[in-house]
């Protein structure tokens, strides 16, 4: 009776599925996660804290971003909109995926969200495009996801100190080019450009004339007025 | 186990942030319709984000900090995101040996 292989149990199946599609961003992560534990500790964020915000954000991007604008006492609301427009790419991300996870009850949805990043939500729609979504195969992924960035990001911050300064091994660079590596893969043609490099110049003006965190909005306003000025109907 | 109550809160609101941009798009289906000009500047926010964060550090660094930069741009062109950060920091290594800093 109880032929209970992997095979014949479809959440198993689905769940194996999430893990073979997602195990090469869960090695990439490795890096970046102990490089945010070691600069967090470095800015002079204690270990625990910095695991927590990794647990509770869980958003590269937004947490490095918070690391360069971290300051003592940290500004809370500068922070809460600079991660906030930060992660704006997850509302777009959120209305695609949504209509694909039809069968999907109302907290399944909330969990499915809850750690939607770039990775899963790349996979989660290559897999729609293919066959029906299920609740193991996206929760699962992002809880795998989750619980790799946590762990790495813990361990980074407790190596931190061992480690030294992250400056030595142009640690600190690191994490500039994740953002270049982003801008360039976000980016597509002369359009983009004009947006990077009207934020680029403000964000510097300001970043030099008013300081921290003000350029960050600065230059965002700077690059949306950009593409607002320079879209024409014709081009996509 | 230290966590200072700034540090707390601040982090509280990072994850409010963060969830709401996650939830966001799930509960606006089908009443947002970005169109034109408004999907062009919304399209906009993330790169120029991503841009404002870090360009200072960039452009004002020093000269390792600058050619680093135009560097890591080629590789991003040609590299996946593990690679690019490779070569970035490998740049930033040689560089600040070179022209110190």
């Amino acid at each position: 009776m109880s032929t209970t292989h992997a095979t014949d149990n479809p959440r198993s199946a689905e769940l194996r599925a999430a893990l073979i599609d997602i195990a090469p961003a869960l090695v990439a992560a490795v890096p970046i996660g102990l490089l945010f534990g070691a600069v967090a500790v470095a800015k002079g964020i204690a270990p625990t804290e910095a695991t927590l915000m990794s647990a509770l954000v869980f958003a590269g991007g937004a947490q490095f971003a918070a690391i360069e604008l971290w300051q003592h006492p940290p500004p809370p609301l500068a922070l809460l909109v600079s991660t906030a427009l930060i992660n704006a790419r997850l509302v777009l991300m959120g209305i695609s995926l949504a209509p694909k996870l039809g069968a999907f009850g109302a907290l399944q949805r909330l969990l499915g969200c809850a750690a939607l990043a770039d990775e899963n939500w790349a996979l989660a729609e290559r897999r729609a495009s293919r066959q029906k979504l299920t609740p193991a195969y996206v929760i699962g992924m992002g809880a795998m996801l989750w619980a790799n960035w946590v762990a790495w990001s813990a361990i980074g911050a407790m190596l931190g100190p061992v480690l030294g300064d992250p400056k030595r091994f142009g640690a600190d660079f690191a994490f500039i080019a994740i953002f270049i590596g982003l801008i360039v893969a976000l980016s597509k043609g002369v359009r983009s450009a004009a947006v990077v490099a009207a934020s680029a110049l403000a964000a510097t003006l300001v970043h030099s004339l008013v300081g921290s965190p003000w350029h960050v909005l600065s230059g965002a306003f700077a690059g949306i007025v950009a593409a607002t000025l320079l879209y024409r109907k014709d081009a996509t | 186990m230290s966590l200072d109550p700034a540090t707390l809160l601040a982090i509280l609101s990072m994850a409010l942030a963060t969830y709401l941009t996650r939830v966001a798009g799930f509960v606006l289906v089908g009443r947002l319709r970005l169109a034109g000009r408004a999907k062009a500047a919304f399209d906009a926010i993330p790169p120029a984000i991503l841009t404002a964060v870090i360009a200072p550090s960039v452009l004002t660094g020093g000269p390792a900090e600058a050619i680093a930069g135009v560097v890591t741009i080629l590789a991003a062109f040609r590299l996946p995101l593990l690679g690019t950060v490779l070569v970035g920091v490998a740049a930033i290594v040689v560089l600040r040996a070179i022209l110190g800093g």
